[in-house]
Protein backbone atom coordinates (compact mmCIF):
# COMPACT_ATOMS: atom_id res chain seq x y z
CA UNK A 1 0.00 0.00 0.00
CA UNK A 2 1.33 3.33 -0.81
CA UNK A 3 0.45 6.59 0.86
CA UNK A 4 -2.02 8.41 -0.91
CA UNK A 5 -2.73 11.29 1.77
CA UNK A 6 -2.01 14.59 0.06
CA UNK A 7 -2.56 18.03 1.46
CA UNK A 8 -3.89 21.18 -0.14
CA UNK A 9 -2.86 23.80 2.09
CA UNK A 10 -3.60 23.14 5.85
CA UNK A 11 -6.60 20.62 4.55
CA UNK A 12 -5.76 16.58 4.65
CA UNK A 13 -6.92 14.46 2.15
CA UNK A 14 -6.48 10.66 2.75
CA UNK A 15 -6.34 10.11 -1.21
CA UNK A 16 -6.12 12.65 -3.58
CA UNK A 17 -9.85 11.65 -5.25
CA UNK A 18 -12.63 13.86 -4.35
CA UNK A 19 -15.84 13.89 -6.28
CA UNK A 20 -16.97 17.48 -8.74
CA UNK A 21 -19.83 19.54 -7.12
CA UNK A 22 -23.30 18.88 -9.15
CA UNK A 23 -22.20 15.35 -10.23
CA UNK A 24 -22.44 13.43 -6.80
CA UNK A 25 -25.42 15.14 -4.90
CA UNK A 26 -25.09 15.31 -1.42
CA UNK A 27 -22.61 12.37 -1.38
CA UNK A 28 -26.37 10.51 0.07
CA UNK A 29 -27.35 9.72 -3.11
CA UNK A 30 -24.52 7.38 -3.84
CA UNK A 31 -24.36 6.21 -0.66
CA UNK A 32 -25.90 2.39 -1.70
CA UNK A 33 -22.95 1.85 -4.00
CA UNK A 34 -19.31 3.05 -2.32
CA UNK A 35 -18.02 3.72 0.93
CA UNK A 36 -18.41 7.53 1.27
CA UNK A 37 -15.60 8.14 3.52
CA UNK A 38 -13.14 5.82 1.57
CA UNK A 39 -12.25 8.75 -0.93
CA UNK A 40 -10.13 12.03 0.05
CA UNK A 41 -13.20 14.86 -0.36
CA UNK A 42 -16.61 15.15 -1.33
CA UNK A 43 -17.47 18.56 -3.23
CA UNK A 44 -21.52 19.16 -2.92
CA UNK A 45 -23.67 20.80 -5.34
CA UNK A 46 -23.80 24.82 -5.88
CA UNK A 47 -24.86 26.53 -3.35
CA UNK A 48 -26.07 30.29 -3.48
CA UNK A 49 -27.33 32.86 -0.58
CA UNK A 50 -31.04 32.80 -1.89
CA UNK A 51 -32.76 29.85 -3.32
CA UNK A 52 -32.62 29.33 -7.44
CA UNK A 53 -34.92 27.53 -9.23
CA UNK A 54 -31.92 27.06 -12.15
CA UNK A 55 -32.86 27.52 -15.80
CA UNK A 56 -35.93 25.26 -17.22
CA UNK A 57 -35.86 21.72 -18.72
CA UNK A 58 -34.82 20.84 -21.31
CA UNK A 59 -30.73 20.93 -18.92
CA UNK A 60 -28.87 18.26 -20.87
CA UNK A 61 -28.12 17.31 -24.08
CA UNK A 62 -25.66 14.03 -25.05
CA UNK A 63 -22.69 14.28 -27.09
CA UNK A 64 -19.15 12.41 -28.31
CA UNK A 65 -17.93 11.08 -25.32
CA UNK A 66 -19.68 13.84 -22.99
CA UNK A 67 -22.54 16.39 -22.33
CA UNK A 68 -23.70 19.35 -21.82
CA UNK A 69 -25.63 20.86 -18.88
CA UNK A 70 -27.41 24.13 -18.32
CA UNK A 71 -28.85 23.45 -15.07
CA UNK A 72 -28.08 26.94 -13.88
CA UNK A 73 -27.35 26.51 -9.78
CA UNK A 74 -30.71 25.13 -8.75
CA UNK A 75 -30.27 24.70 -5.34
CA UNK A 76 -32.47 25.30 -1.88
CA UNK A 77 -30.17 28.33 -0.47
CA UNK A 78 -27.28 28.54 2.12
CA UNK A 79 -29.56 28.41 5.42
CA UNK A 80 -31.37 25.49 3.73
CA UNK A 81 -28.58 23.62 3.45
CA UNK A 82 -27.25 24.35 7.25
CA UNK A 83 -30.55 23.10 8.68
CA UNK A 84 -31.28 20.78 6.76
CA UNK A 85 -28.22 19.39 4.89
CA UNK A 86 -25.81 19.97 6.97
CA UNK A 87 -26.65 17.69 9.92
CA UNK A 88 -27.07 14.58 7.28
CA UNK A 89 -23.76 14.82 6.11
CA UNK A 90 -21.57 16.15 8.94
CA UNK A 91 -20.35 12.69 10.07
CA UNK A 92 -19.21 11.42 6.87
CA UNK A 93 -15.44 10.48 7.59
CA UNK A 94 -14.26 12.32 4.80
CA UNK A 95 -13.75 16.55 3.65
CA UNK A 96 -16.94 17.50 3.11
CA UNK A 97 -16.38 20.37 1.21
CA UNK A 98 -19.23 22.97 -0.49
CA UNK A 99 -19.11 24.37 -3.75
CA UNK A 100 -20.25 28.14 -3.32
CA UNK A 101 -21.78 30.81 -5.87
CA UNK A 102 -23.32 34.13 -6.02
CA UNK A 103 -23.93 37.17 -8.06
CA UNK A 104 -22.20 39.82 -6.35
CA UNK A 105 -19.00 39.65 -4.57
CA UNK A 106 -21.51 40.51 -1.19
CA UNK A 107 -23.65 37.45 -1.81
CA UNK A 108 -20.41 35.11 -2.12
CA UNK A 109 -19.05 36.34 1.06
CA UNK A 110 -21.96 36.18 3.18
CA UNK A 111 -22.82 32.84 1.94
CA UNK A 112 -18.97 31.29 2.76
CA UNK A 113 -19.58 33.11 6.12
CA UNK A 114 -22.42 31.14 6.77
CA UNK A 115 -20.57 27.91 5.81
CA UNK A 116 -17.47 29.03 8.05
CA UNK A 117 -19.34 28.79 10.82
CA UNK A 118 -19.97 24.66 10.08
CA UNK A 119 -17.38 22.89 11.78
CA UNK A 120 -17.60 19.78 9.84
CA UNK A 121 -16.77 21.54 6.65
CA UNK A 122 -13.39 22.53 6.48
CA UNK A 123 -12.94 23.82 2.72
CA UNK A 124 -15.18 25.61 0.38
CA UNK A 125 -14.75 25.64 -3.57
CA UNK A 126 -15.68 28.89 -4.78
CA UNK A 127 -17.44 28.84 -8.06
CA UNK A 128 -16.33 31.89 -10.31
CA UNK A 129 -17.16 30.22 -13.50
CA UNK A 130 -20.41 28.69 -13.64
CA UNK A 131 -21.49 29.30 -17.65
CA UNK A 132 -25.33 28.86 -17.23
CA UNK A 133 -26.13 31.85 -15.69
CA UNK A 134 -26.45 35.18 -16.44
CA UNK A 135 -25.85 36.97 -13.44
CA UNK A 136 -22.72 36.23 -12.18
CA UNK A 137 -20.79 32.96 -12.18
CA UNK A 138 -18.80 32.87 -15.22
CA UNK A 139 -18.85 36.79 -15.37
CA UNK A 140 -16.32 36.91 -12.60
CA UNK A 141 -14.01 33.99 -13.54
CA UNK A 142 -13.44 35.56 -16.70
CA UNK A 143 -11.30 38.69 -16.07
CA UNK A 144 -8.91 39.29 -13.71
CA UNK A 145 -10.56 42.06 -11.55
CA UNK A 146 -13.68 40.13 -11.29
CA UNK A 147 -12.10 36.63 -10.02
CA UNK A 148 -9.62 39.04 -7.46
CA UNK A 149 -12.95 41.21 -6.40
CA UNK A 150 -14.71 38.03 -5.51
CA UNK A 151 -12.33 36.22 -4.25
CA UNK A 152 -11.34 39.81 -2.02
CA UNK A 153 -14.71 39.66 -0.46
CA UNK A 154 -14.36 35.80 0.42
CA UNK A 155 -11.16 35.83 2.10
CA UNK A 156 -12.52 38.27 4.56
CA UNK A 157 -15.59 36.00 5.39
CA UNK A 158 -13.56 32.85 5.19
CA UNK A 159 -10.95 31.48 7.35
CA UNK A 160 -10.82 28.05 6.57
CA UNK A 161 -9.29 26.15 3.29
CA UNK A 162 -10.30 28.27 0.42
CA UNK A 163 -10.59 26.53 -3.21
CA UNK A 164 -11.35 28.86 -6.28
CA UNK A 165 -12.70 27.10 -9.29
CA UNK A 166 -11.75 28.67 -12.54
CA UNK A 167 -13.15 28.46 -16.02
CA UNK A 168 -11.66 27.42 -19.14
CA UNK A 169 -13.74 29.73 -20.99
CA UNK A 170 -10.92 32.53 -21.01
CA UNK A 171 -7.61 33.56 -23.36
CA UNK A 172 -5.40 32.73 -20.35
CA UNK A 173 -6.75 30.57 -17.70
CA UNK A 174 -2.82 30.89 -15.90
CA UNK A 175 -3.48 35.00 -15.33
CA UNK A 176 -6.78 34.17 -12.97
CA UNK A 177 -5.07 31.77 -11.66
CA UNK A 178 -2.38 34.28 -10.29
CA UNK A 179 -4.71 37.03 -9.82
CA UNK A 180 -6.90 34.56 -7.17
CA UNK A 181 -3.56 33.40 -5.59
CA UNK A 182 -2.48 36.69 -4.82
CA UNK A 183 -5.69 37.68 -3.61
CA UNK A 184 -5.13 34.83 -0.67
CA UNK A 185 -6.86 31.55 -2.35
CA UNK A 186 -5.63 28.77 -0.86
CA UNK A 187 -5.87 26.31 -3.79
CA UNK A 188 -7.25 26.33 -7.69
CA UNK A 189 -9.45 23.96 -8.65
CA UNK A 190 -9.85 23.23 -12.98
CA UNK A 191 -11.34 23.02 -14.86
CA UNK A 192 -15.17 23.81 -14.95
CA UNK A 193 -17.04 23.38 -17.74
CA UNK A 194 -16.47 24.57 -21.52
CA UNK A 195 -18.99 26.20 -22.78
CA UNK A 196 -20.88 24.79 -25.83
CA UNK A 197 -24.02 24.30 -27.85
CA UNK A 198 -26.53 21.13 -29.45
CA UNK A 199 -29.13 21.58 -32.42
CA UNK A 200 -32.34 19.58 -33.24
CA UNK A 201 -32.40 19.55 -36.57
CA UNK A 202 -35.69 18.36 -36.99
CA UNK A 203 -37.41 21.39 -34.78
CA UNK A 204 -34.45 23.68 -35.88
CA UNK A 205 -33.67 24.95 -32.81
CA UNK A 206 -31.21 25.17 -29.39
CA UNK A 207 -31.43 21.63 -27.71
CA UNK A 208 -31.07 23.26 -24.17
CA UNK A 209 -33.75 25.65 -22.75
CA UNK A 210 -31.26 28.71 -22.57
CA UNK A 211 -29.20 28.11 -26.26
CA UNK A 212 -25.74 26.92 -24.60
CA UNK A 213 -24.38 24.78 -21.65
CA UNK A 214 -21.01 23.51 -20.26
CA UNK A 215 -19.61 20.65 -21.67
CA UNK A 216 -17.91 17.79 -19.58
CA UNK A 217 -17.09 14.39 -19.76
CA UNK A 218 -13.89 12.56 -21.34
CA UNK A 219 -14.51 14.83 -24.67
CA UNK A 220 -12.34 17.66 -22.23
CA UNK A 221 -9.97 15.87 -20.75
CA UNK A 222 -7.01 16.91 -23.24
CA UNK A 223 -8.18 20.75 -22.70
CA UNK A 224 -8.33 20.09 -18.67
CA UNK A 225 -5.04 18.47 -19.05
CA UNK A 226 -3.15 21.33 -20.34
CA UNK A 227 -4.46 23.78 -18.50
CA UNK A 228 -3.52 21.91 -15.46
CA UNK A 229 -0.02 21.89 -16.46
CA UNK A 230 0.43 25.77 -17.25
CA UNK A 231 -1.62 26.58 -14.49
CA UNK A 232 0.10 24.54 -11.73
CA UNK A 233 3.74 26.17 -13.42
CA UNK A 234 2.37 29.39 -12.71
CA UNK A 235 1.50 29.66 -9.22
CA UNK A 236 2.88 28.11 -5.42
CA UNK A 237 -0.87 26.74 -4.13
CA UNK A 238 -2.04 23.70 -4.99
CA UNK A 239 -3.50 22.59 -8.18
CA UNK A 240 -7.01 20.95 -7.93
CA UNK A 241 -7.52 19.41 -11.51
CA UNK A 242 -10.53 18.11 -12.98
CA UNK A 243 -12.08 17.15 -16.33
CA UNK A 244 -12.96 13.83 -18.00
CA UNK A 245 -11.44 12.09 -15.39
CA UNK A 246 -12.90 8.57 -15.19
CA UNK A 247 -9.82 6.28 -15.05
CA UNK A 248 -7.08 5.92 -12.60
CA UNK A 249 -4.95 6.40 -15.99
CA UNK A 250 -6.96 9.91 -16.27
CA UNK A 251 -6.08 10.98 -12.36
CA UNK A 252 -2.44 9.63 -12.64
CA UNK A 253 -2.09 12.14 -16.10
CA UNK A 254 -3.18 15.21 -13.78
CA UNK A 255 -1.63 14.23 -10.70
CA UNK A 256 1.64 13.87 -13.30
CA UNK A 257 0.69 17.30 -14.72
CA UNK A 258 1.01 18.94 -11.37
CA UNK A 259 -2.51 18.51 -9.82
CA UNK A 260 -2.24 17.79 -6.00
CA UNK A 261 -5.69 16.09 -5.63
CA UNK A 262 -8.53 15.19 -8.69
CA UNK A 263 -12.06 15.60 -9.02
CA UNK A 264 -13.97 13.05 -10.66
CA UNK A 265 -17.80 14.64 -12.31
CA UNK A 266 -19.52 13.36 -15.36
CA UNK A 267 -17.96 9.45 -14.58
CA UNK A 268 -19.79 9.64 -11.42
CA UNK A 269 -23.43 9.23 -13.75
CA UNK A 270 -21.89 6.24 -16.09
CA UNK A 271 -20.37 4.54 -13.23
CA UNK A 272 -21.53 5.49 -9.28
CA UNK A 273 -18.89 3.58 -7.48
CA UNK A 274 -16.35 4.89 -10.19
CA UNK A 275 -14.53 7.22 -7.55
CA UNK A 276 -13.59 4.34 -5.40
CA UNK A 277 -11.91 2.53 -8.14
CA UNK A 278 -9.85 5.00 -9.52
CA UNK A 279 -8.37 5.07 -5.95
CA UNK A 280 -7.76 1.98 -5.86
CA UNK A 281 -6.06 2.07 -9.40
CA UNK A 282 -4.18 4.86 -8.35
CA UNK A 283 -2.56 2.86 -5.16
CA UNK A 284 -2.16 -0.25 -7.61
CA UNK A 285 -0.12 1.69 -10.04
CA UNK A 286 1.87 3.37 -7.37
CA UNK A 287 2.54 0.01 -5.60
CA UNK A 288 3.91 -1.91 -9.15
CA UNK A 289 5.92 1.04 -9.79
CA UNK A 290 7.79 0.79 -6.71
CA UNK A 291 6.22 4.19 -5.16
CA UNK A 292 6.09 4.57 -1.21
CA UNK A 293 3.48 7.96 -1.66
CA UNK A 294 1.43 9.59 -4.49
CA UNK A 295 3.57 12.73 -3.60
CA UNK A 296 6.80 11.38 -5.57
CA UNK A 297 4.34 11.67 -8.84
CA UNK A 298 3.01 14.74 -8.74
CA UNK A 299 4.23 17.22 -10.92
CA UNK A 300 7.04 14.83 -12.06
CA UNK A 301 6.48 15.39 -15.97
CA UNK A 302 10.23 16.21 -17.28
CA UNK B 1 -35.15 0.91 -1.27
CA UNK B 2 -31.04 -0.18 -1.62
CA UNK B 3 -29.76 0.38 -4.79
CA UNK B 4 -27.58 -1.90 -7.06
CA UNK B 5 -24.76 -2.13 -9.71
CA UNK B 6 -25.44 -5.40 -11.02
CA UNK B 7 -24.00 -7.31 -14.04
CA UNK B 8 -27.44 -9.09 -15.03
CA UNK B 9 -27.12 -11.87 -17.73
CA UNK B 10 -29.57 -11.80 -20.98
CA UNK B 11 -31.42 -14.79 -20.97
CA UNK B 12 -33.62 -13.96 -24.07
CA UNK B 13 -34.53 -11.17 -26.31
CA UNK B 14 -37.12 -11.56 -27.85
CA UNK B 15 -38.73 -8.75 -31.03
CA UNK B 16 -42.02 -8.15 -29.63
CA UNK B 17 -42.86 -5.34 -32.71
CA UNK B 18 -41.11 -4.28 -35.91
CA UNK B 19 -39.19 -2.03 -33.02
CA UNK B 20 -39.36 -2.92 -29.86
CA UNK B 21 -37.56 -5.91 -28.32
CA UNK B 22 -38.43 -8.02 -24.78
CA UNK B 23 -34.97 -8.31 -22.47
CA UNK B 24 -35.18 -10.97 -20.25
CA UNK B 25 -32.66 -10.23 -17.68
CA UNK B 26 -31.78 -12.96 -14.85
CA UNK B 27 -29.11 -13.33 -11.66
CA UNK B 28 -27.56 -16.26 -9.77
CA UNK B 29 -28.28 -14.48 -6.99
CA UNK B 30 -32.14 -13.50 -6.12
CA UNK B 31 -32.65 -10.06 -7.64
CA UNK B 32 -33.14 -6.69 -5.50
CA UNK B 33 -36.85 -5.35 -4.60
CA UNK B 34 -38.22 -3.27 -7.21
CA UNK B 35 -41.82 -2.20 -7.45
CA UNK B 36 -43.93 -1.26 -10.44
CA UNK B 37 -42.71 2.26 -11.77
CA UNK B 38 -39.29 2.11 -10.83
CA UNK B 39 -36.47 1.82 -13.45
CA UNK B 40 -32.99 0.64 -14.41
CA UNK B 41 -30.31 2.58 -16.20
CA UNK B 42 -28.69 0.51 -18.58
CA UNK B 43 -25.03 0.89 -19.27
CA UNK B 44 -24.53 0.27 -23.53
CA UNK B 45 -21.15 -1.01 -24.41
CA UNK B 46 -19.91 -0.36 -28.28
CA UNK B 47 -22.07 2.44 -29.37
CA UNK B 48 -19.16 5.04 -30.19
CA UNK B 49 -22.56 7.70 -29.89
CA UNK B 50 -23.81 6.79 -26.94
CA UNK B 51 -22.43 7.90 -23.49
CA UNK B 52 -24.86 8.09 -21.13
CA UNK B 53 -26.85 5.20 -19.24
CA UNK B 54 -30.42 4.31 -20.64
CA UNK B 55 -33.21 4.70 -18.25
CA UNK B 56 -35.78 1.73 -19.01
CA UNK B 57 -38.51 1.31 -16.75
CA UNK B 58 -39.38 -2.30 -15.60
CA UNK B 59 -41.55 -4.04 -17.56
CA UNK B 60 -41.94 -7.38 -15.32
CA UNK B 61 -40.26 -8.81 -12.44
CA UNK B 62 -40.79 -12.82 -12.47
CA UNK B 63 -39.89 -13.96 -9.19
CA UNK B 64 -40.16 -17.66 -9.62
CA UNK B 65 -37.51 -17.66 -12.68
CA UNK B 66 -35.60 -14.76 -11.23
CA UNK B 67 -36.40 -12.92 -14.34
CA UNK B 68 -36.15 -8.84 -14.75
CA UNK B 69 -37.88 -7.87 -18.25
CA UNK B 70 -37.02 -4.98 -20.15
CA UNK B 71 -38.97 -3.83 -22.88
CA UNK B 72 -36.95 -0.96 -25.42
CA UNK B 73 -38.06 0.69 -28.01
CA UNK B 74 -34.87 0.58 -30.60
CA UNK B 75 -35.13 4.77 -30.99
CA UNK B 76 -30.76 5.12 -31.81
CA UNK B 77 -27.94 3.69 -31.71
CA UNK B 78 -27.89 3.18 -28.21
CA UNK B 79 -31.11 1.38 -27.96
CA UNK B 80 -30.37 -0.64 -31.16
CA UNK B 81 -27.40 -1.87 -29.28
CA UNK B 82 -29.31 -3.43 -26.74
CA UNK B 83 -31.54 -5.03 -29.15
CA UNK B 84 -28.62 -6.98 -30.40
CA UNK B 85 -27.59 -8.25 -27.21
CA UNK B 86 -27.35 -12.16 -26.75
CA UNK B 87 -28.05 -14.60 -24.38
CA UNK B 88 -25.55 -15.02 -22.27
CA UNK B 89 -24.32 -11.41 -22.71
CA UNK B 90 -23.96 -9.53 -19.49
CA UNK B 91 -25.93 -6.19 -19.00
CA UNK B 92 -24.32 -3.35 -16.14
CA UNK B 93 -27.46 -2.24 -15.12
CA UNK B 94 -28.46 0.77 -11.98
CA UNK B 95 -31.41 -0.37 -10.21
CA UNK B 96 -34.25 -0.04 -8.88
CA UNK B 97 -34.33 3.77 -9.54
CA UNK B 98 -37.47 6.32 -8.98
CA UNK B 99 -40.09 5.86 -6.29
CA UNK B 100 -42.77 3.77 -8.07
CA UNK B 101 -46.49 3.94 -8.25
CA UNK B 102 -48.52 4.31 -5.37
CA UNK B 103 -50.71 1.50 -4.43
CA UNK B 104 -54.08 1.68 -3.69
CA UNK B 105 -54.52 -2.04 -2.60
CA UNK B 106 -58.50 -2.33 -2.31
CA UNK B 107 -60.43 -5.22 -4.01
CA UNK B 108 -63.37 -2.38 -4.18
CA UNK B 109 -61.53 0.26 -6.48
CA UNK B 110 -61.80 0.09 -9.80
CA UNK B 111 -58.19 0.74 -11.45
CA UNK B 112 -57.53 1.73 -15.57
CA UNK B 113 -54.36 1.48 -16.44
CA UNK B 114 -53.76 3.93 -19.62
CA UNK B 115 -50.61 3.45 -21.70
CA UNK B 116 -49.36 4.46 -25.39
CA UNK B 117 -46.48 2.93 -27.43
CA UNK B 118 -43.75 1.75 -25.25
CA UNK B 119 -45.36 3.43 -22.04
CA UNK B 120 -47.01 0.36 -21.62
CA UNK B 121 -44.25 -1.34 -20.41
CA UNK B 122 -44.24 -0.65 -16.64
CA UNK B 123 -48.38 -0.54 -17.12
CA UNK B 124 -47.48 -4.83 -17.07
CA UNK B 125 -45.76 -5.17 -13.67
CA UNK B 126 -48.25 -2.87 -12.19
CA UNK B 127 -51.21 -4.90 -13.31
CA UNK B 128 -49.82 -8.07 -12.42
CA UNK B 129 -49.86 -6.80 -8.93
CA UNK B 130 -52.67 -5.53 -8.97
CA UNK B 131 -54.05 -8.79 -9.85
CA UNK B 132 -51.92 -10.72 -7.29
CA UNK B 133 -53.60 -8.12 -4.56
CA UNK B 134 -57.11 -9.86 -5.96
CA UNK B 135 -57.47 -6.43 -7.91
CA UNK B 136 -59.14 -6.74 -11.22
CA UNK B 137 -57.07 -3.66 -13.29
CA UNK B 138 -58.58 -2.72 -16.93
CA UNK B 139 -55.83 -1.60 -19.25
CA UNK B 140 -56.58 1.05 -21.60
CA UNK B 141 -53.31 0.62 -24.16
CA UNK B 142 -53.26 2.75 -27.40
CA UNK B 143 -50.91 2.55 -30.54
CA UNK B 144 -50.12 3.94 -33.66
CA UNK B 145 -51.08 0.77 -35.83
CA UNK B 146 -51.97 -3.11 -34.34
CA UNK B 147 -48.26 -4.17 -34.73
CA UNK B 148 -47.18 -1.66 -32.35
CA UNK B 149 -49.22 -3.13 -29.79
CA UNK B 150 -47.13 -4.87 -27.69
CA UNK B 151 -47.03 -7.93 -25.37
CA UNK B 152 -51.32 -8.12 -25.72
CA UNK B 153 -51.68 -11.52 -24.56
CA UNK B 154 -49.31 -10.94 -21.41
CA UNK B 155 -51.69 -8.16 -20.46
CA UNK B 156 -54.67 -10.34 -20.99
CA UNK B 157 -53.30 -12.56 -18.08
CA UNK B 158 -53.85 -9.78 -15.50
CA UNK B 159 -57.41 -7.77 -16.67
CA UNK B 160 -59.67 -6.53 -18.71
CA UNK B 161 -57.85 -5.16 -22.18
CA UNK B 162 -59.39 -2.54 -24.01
CA UNK B 163 -57.36 -1.18 -27.23
CA UNK B 164 -57.35 2.27 -29.59
CA UNK B 165 -55.02 2.46 -32.59
CA UNK B 166 -55.28 5.48 -34.89
CA UNK B 167 -55.77 4.16 -37.75
CA UNK B 168 -58.35 1.87 -36.71
CA UNK B 169 -56.34 -1.70 -37.70
CA UNK B 170 -57.01 -2.95 -34.04
CA UNK B 171 -59.83 -2.38 -31.55
CA UNK B 172 -61.36 1.34 -31.58
CA UNK B 173 -60.04 3.95 -34.12
CA UNK B 174 -58.51 6.85 -32.35
CA UNK B 175 -56.34 8.05 -29.00
CA UNK B 176 -56.90 6.26 -25.54
CA UNK B 177 -59.05 8.98 -24.69
CA UNK B 178 -61.59 8.39 -27.82
CA UNK B 179 -62.41 5.22 -26.52
CA UNK B 180 -65.86 4.34 -25.59
CA UNK B 181 -65.21 2.91 -22.21
CA UNK B 182 -64.06 6.24 -20.39
CA UNK B 183 -67.77 6.87 -21.57
CA UNK B 184 -69.48 4.34 -20.20
CA UNK B 185 -67.74 3.68 -16.78
CA UNK B 186 -66.59 5.23 -13.88
CA UNK B 187 -63.36 5.03 -12.34
CA UNK B 188 -61.34 5.51 -9.25
CA UNK B 189 -57.89 5.52 -9.85
CA UNK B 190 -56.15 5.71 -12.83
CA UNK B 191 -52.38 5.04 -13.80
CA UNK B 192 -50.81 6.50 -17.08
CA UNK B 193 -47.25 6.40 -19.01
CA UNK B 194 -46.70 7.21 -22.47
CA UNK B 195 -45.88 10.06 -24.83
CA UNK B 196 -46.48 13.18 -23.53
CA UNK B 197 -49.48 14.61 -25.32
CA UNK B 198 -51.40 11.70 -24.59
CA UNK B 199 -50.52 11.79 -20.67
CA UNK B 200 -51.69 14.87 -20.69
CA UNK B 201 -55.17 14.52 -22.27
CA UNK B 202 -55.61 11.71 -19.74
CA UNK B 203 -55.38 13.94 -16.58
CA UNK B 204 -57.28 16.31 -18.53
CA UNK B 205 -60.39 13.33 -18.57
CA UNK B 206 -59.07 12.55 -14.96
CA UNK B 207 -59.36 16.18 -13.25
CA UNK B 208 -62.95 16.83 -15.01
CA UNK B 209 -63.72 13.61 -13.71
CA UNK B 210 -62.54 14.11 -10.24
CA UNK B 211 -60.69 11.44 -10.53
CA UNK B 212 -56.81 10.15 -8.65
CA UNK B 213 -54.48 10.01 -11.20
CA UNK B 214 -50.39 9.66 -11.54
CA UNK B 215 -48.49 9.72 -14.25
CA UNK B 216 -45.16 7.96 -15.19
CA UNK B 217 -43.07 11.00 -16.73
CA UNK B 218 -39.51 10.24 -19.13
CA UNK B 219 -37.78 13.64 -19.52
CA UNK B 220 -34.25 13.48 -20.57
CA UNK B 221 -31.91 12.58 -18.11
CA UNK B 222 -28.16 12.30 -17.16
CA UNK B 223 -27.74 9.85 -13.83
CA UNK B 224 -30.80 8.80 -12.36
CA UNK B 225 -29.57 9.46 -9.04
CA UNK B 226 -31.24 12.54 -7.92
CA UNK B 227 -27.43 14.47 -8.44
CA UNK B 228 -26.97 16.29 -11.81
CA UNK B 229 -30.72 17.98 -11.58
CA UNK B 230 -30.89 17.28 -15.59
CA UNK B 231 -34.18 15.44 -15.88
CA UNK B 232 -36.18 18.20 -13.48
CA UNK B 233 -40.15 18.81 -13.83
CA UNK B 234 -41.71 21.78 -12.73
CA UNK B 235 -44.32 21.02 -10.16
CA UNK B 236 -46.49 22.72 -7.02
CA UNK B 237 -42.95 21.80 -5.02
CA UNK B 238 -40.74 23.91 -7.65
CA UNK B 239 -38.72 21.91 -10.36
CA UNK B 240 -38.14 18.05 -8.67
CA UNK B 241 -36.40 15.22 -10.66
CA UNK B 242 -38.41 12.61 -12.32
CA UNK B 243 -35.47 10.59 -11.79
CA UNK B 244 -35.66 10.59 -7.71
CA UNK B 245 -38.61 12.18 -6.66
CA UNK B 246 -40.57 10.60 -10.20
CA UNK B 247 -40.87 9.13 -12.34
CA UNK B 248 -44.09 8.83 -10.66
CA UNK B 249 -46.20 12.24 -9.75
CA UNK B 250 -50.14 12.60 -8.81
CA UNK B 251 -51.27 15.30 -11.66
CA UNK B 252 -52.43 17.29 -9.09
CA UNK B 253 -48.19 18.02 -8.05
CA UNK B 254 -48.01 18.31 -12.30
CA UNK B 255 -48.20 22.19 -13.46
CA UNK B 256 -49.85 20.26 -16.32
CA UNK B 257 -53.58 22.32 -16.57
CA UNK B 258 -52.83 24.40 -19.57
Amino acid sequence: MAKLNVNIGALSLKNPVMTASGTFGYGLEFADFMPLDGIGGIIVKGTTLKPREGNDYPRMAETASGMLNCVGLQNKGVDYFCEHIYPQIKDIDTNMIVNVSGSSPEDYAECAARIDALENIPAIELNISCPNVRDGGMAFGVTCAGASSVVKAVRQAYHKTLIVKLSPNVTDITEIARAVEAEGADAVSLINTLMGMAIDIEKRKKVLSIGTGGLSGPAVKPVALRMVYQVAKAVKIPVVGLGGISTAKDALDFLMCGATAIEIGTANFLDPAVSIKVRDGINDWLDSHGCQSVEEIIGCLE
Amino acid sequence: MKKYILDLTVKTVERISPKHVLIRLTDEKPLPEMVPGQFVELRVDGSATTFLRRPISINFVDRKQNELWLMVAMVGDGTRRLGELKAGDKLNCVLPLGNGFTSHPSPLTSHLLVGGGVGVAPLLYLGAQMKAQGMEPTFLLGARTASDLLMMDEFKKYGRVCVTTEDGSEGEKGFVTNHSLLQQERFDMIYTCGPTPMMKAVARYAREKGIECEASLENLMACGLGACLCCVEKTTEGNLCVCKDGPVFNIKKLLWQN
